[in-house]
């Protein structure tokens, strides 16, 4: 079954998917709870989508079509090297279409095309606790979640506020899960944050160094946190994609030269390429 | 277009191949065999079996190879390699007593019963490079002698039996499974036990830090070198067919007990406590650091004040890992685009508030 010699199909042998997939569950049934799994080495560094490659490795099907990205593009290194790595392990078909893939891992993106029922979002998650940042202490962030304590987070935010008069945080912008937990979204930018309520897909987060997994059920109201007269918004740089025009996602921005010129274009490479007609439809 | 990203795999292959060609150097130099680094190379073989979790000194010497000698890229290959061995079961607790010994020193005793043995050792060396091994010279043979005492208590044990120390006492049943933290998550408070296994694997250079900061006062535990004794142990496993233990091979170990104050308490007399220590190979310097920290993170169980980062369970066993390590601080070098781009607008936003702020205030 599987693409490489003396390794089972998608690396990972059955006892541990198993074992990944009981968490799974637990994470579904508590949506944004984060269930401590018990992550493997593997092959590819920590920090560098462990988590979501053991995710991945639990849940892909040998029928399963893979897209992988990173920073919304499909042809970035670490997202070239993890396709290679699962078409490799798992012989799976693999697509850079958003539509076509059953399985879509991600680094710190959502796709722009709306996601489908039946489709599966892994995120790859460096630091899955929310309050890290807050509080250091695995012991003491644990009891903050069990009683739903966030007046911390609250109070941070608040200061924000007070200070610079908006809310100073760009990505991994902390939410709340289903009216209950506190979770973070992965560093994923602010601006993709309202596609994670109520998606048709299911959204798996796996953070493989810090050993947790969590997630988003489909049709899962999901809130970014805010205040009655400070409401969440997200920053948009105001112009159109160089390459496609579309005002509505998110781009990145290029510096073309050392005088100041930059152009921006979409960072989500698949939609920016179906728009420019390059991809039939 | 502009925007060239396309091309990454064609970059990767290259780059590994790339890579292959720096690894052979050059090829008018003879290439070093694996077995070469594990006879030669032997205490950077220890040191990846350690920090691995994996007693194999060939597959180690093959790893220190592929890594063109980096120890931690070593440690990773090996550990990505262990991950995926099935796991049989546990062995039986070594007895360190047994030892058979190559070394053994104790800085509290003179003399002891099985004397003092040096062994193979860089300690009294001057450290002057010996330009005979850039010459390819021969190594002299060591002389040799018979042992004086075939039998080497532990120092530690001698103490406790006047009630000195304090006593390690073994959990009253071992049938239960032995926590293995390569494969449960590890929580906090985690217990000495899962704290040794972390400690086993962690990374030297952390651990010698952390060991160095108790001395220097920060959370000071009075250290003495109680023992220090370095050899091979047999391995036994119980096979359940077979109804007792079979002898499995030897592995070298080395174990360092160290000997601190206590002071007492309202239910415990003052007596002397240990920090523990036990590495695969000769990892002497390791051992060492082992049992300061081991010492070092009993502090609340003593009663002692927590004041120093070497002190703190969560601190120490969450950051002890050098792959773990390795892989989040070098994964700085992916592409963060979209962060950025995001923290950029962030940055001109705040600062164009600012401008508009002291306008209006003009």
């Amino acid at each position: 079954m599987s693409g490489v010699e003396g390794y089972n199909f998608a690396y990972l042998d059955e006892q541990t998917k198993r074992m990944i997939r009981r968490a799974l569950l637990k994470a579904v049934a508590v949506p944004g709870y984060q269930v401590p799994f018990a992550s493997r080495e593997m092959p590819l560094p920590y920090g560098w989508g462990t988590g979501g490659i053991q995710v991945t490795a639990a849940v892909l099907g040998a029928d399963d079509t893979l897209k992988v990205i990173d920073q919304g593009a499909d042809d970035t290194t670490n997202a070239v090297s993890i396709r290679r790595f699962f078409a490799k392990t798992a012989g799976v078909a693999t697509t850079t279409r958003t539509a076509e893939a059953t399985v879509i891992q991600t680094r710190h993106r959502i796709p722009e095309q709306p996601l489908t029922e039946g489709q599966i979002l892994v995120y790859q998650v460096p630091t899955p606790e929310p309050l890290r940042w807050l509080e250091p202490r695995e012991a003491e962030t644990r009891v903050l979640h069990a009683l739903g304590d966030y007046g911390v987070m609250q109070v941070e935010l608040y200061e924000d506020i007070a200070i610079h008069g908006k809310i100073k945080r760009a990505y991994d912008y902390p939410v709340e899960v289903a009216q209950r937990y506190m979770t973070s979204p992965s560093p994923i930018p602010k601006f993709d944050n309202p596609k994670l309520s109520n998606s048709p897909a299911l959204q798996l987060f796996g953070a493989g160094r810090e050993k947790r997994i969590y997630a988003i059920p489909p049709h899962t109201p999901v809130r970014s946190l805010d205040f009655e007269d400070y409401p969440f918004d997200v920053d948009h740089p105001g112009q159109p994609c160089a390459l496609c025009g579309d005002r509505a996602s998110y781009l990145d921005e290029i510096v073309t030269d050392d005088k100041g010129s930059r152009m921006f274009v979409c960072s989500d490479t698949d939609h920016c390429a179906e728009r420019r007609g390059e991809i039939p439809q | 277009m502009y925007v060239a990203v396309k091309g990454g795999e064609k970059a990767i292959d290259a780059a590994h191949e790339w890579l292959a060609e720096e690894r052979r150097g050059n090829p008018e130099v003879p290439e070093l065999s694996v077995g070469q680094i594990a006879e030669q190379l032997g205490l950077a073989v220890d040191r990846v079996m350690a920090e691995a979790s994996l007693y194999d000194r060939e597959l180690a010497s093959l790893a220190l190879k592929q890594a063109q000698g980096d120890v931690i890229e070593a440690v990773f290959l090996l550990r990505a390699y262990r991950t995926t061995l099935p796991r049989f079961g546990a062995s039986l607790s070594v007895d360190t007593g047994a030892m058979h010994i190559d070394r053994r020193i104790s800085a509290t005793f003179k003399d002891l019963p099985g004397g003092q043995v040096l062994g193979p050792t860089y300690d009294y060396t001057h450290r002057l490079l010996d330009f005979t091994l850039a010459a390819e010279g021969k190594a002299p043979a060591a002389p040799t002698a018979v042992p004086r005492d075939e039998t080497m208590p532990r120092v530690l044990d001698l103490l406790a039996d006047e009630g000195l120390m304090e006593r390690e006492e073994a959990p009253a049943d071992e049938s239960g499974p032995v926590p293995d933290l390569t494969r449960e998550p590890l929580t906090y408070p985690a217990g000495r036990a899962l704290r040794l296994q972390g400690l086993a694997r962690g990374d030297e250079g952390f651990l010698l830090s952390l060991g160095y900061s108790t001395q220097r006062g920060y959370g000071r535990n009075h250290p003495f070198a109680g023992e220090i004794r370095q050899g091979t142990v047999s391995v036994e496993v119980e096979v359940p067919e077979l109804g007792f233990a079979i002898d499995i091979g030897d592995v070298m170990l080395t174990e360092c007990q160290s000997v601190n104050q206590f002071k007492g308490d309202a239910v415990r007399p003052a007596q002397f406590t240990r920090g523990y220590g036990l590495v695969f190979g000769r990892g002497e310097r390791k051992a060492m650091a082992m049992a300061l920290v081991d010492r070092a993170l009993r502090a609340e169980e003593l009663g002692e004040a927590v004041q120093g980062p070497a002190q703190d369970e969560e601190f120490v066993l969450s950051h002890t890992d050098n792959v773990e390590a390795s892989g989040f601080v070098q994964h700085l070098k992916l592409p963060h685009y979209v962060d950025f781009q995001a923290e950029l607008q962030l940055v001109r936003s705040l600062r164009a508030a600012r401008v508009a702020k002291k306008e209006a205030a003009e």
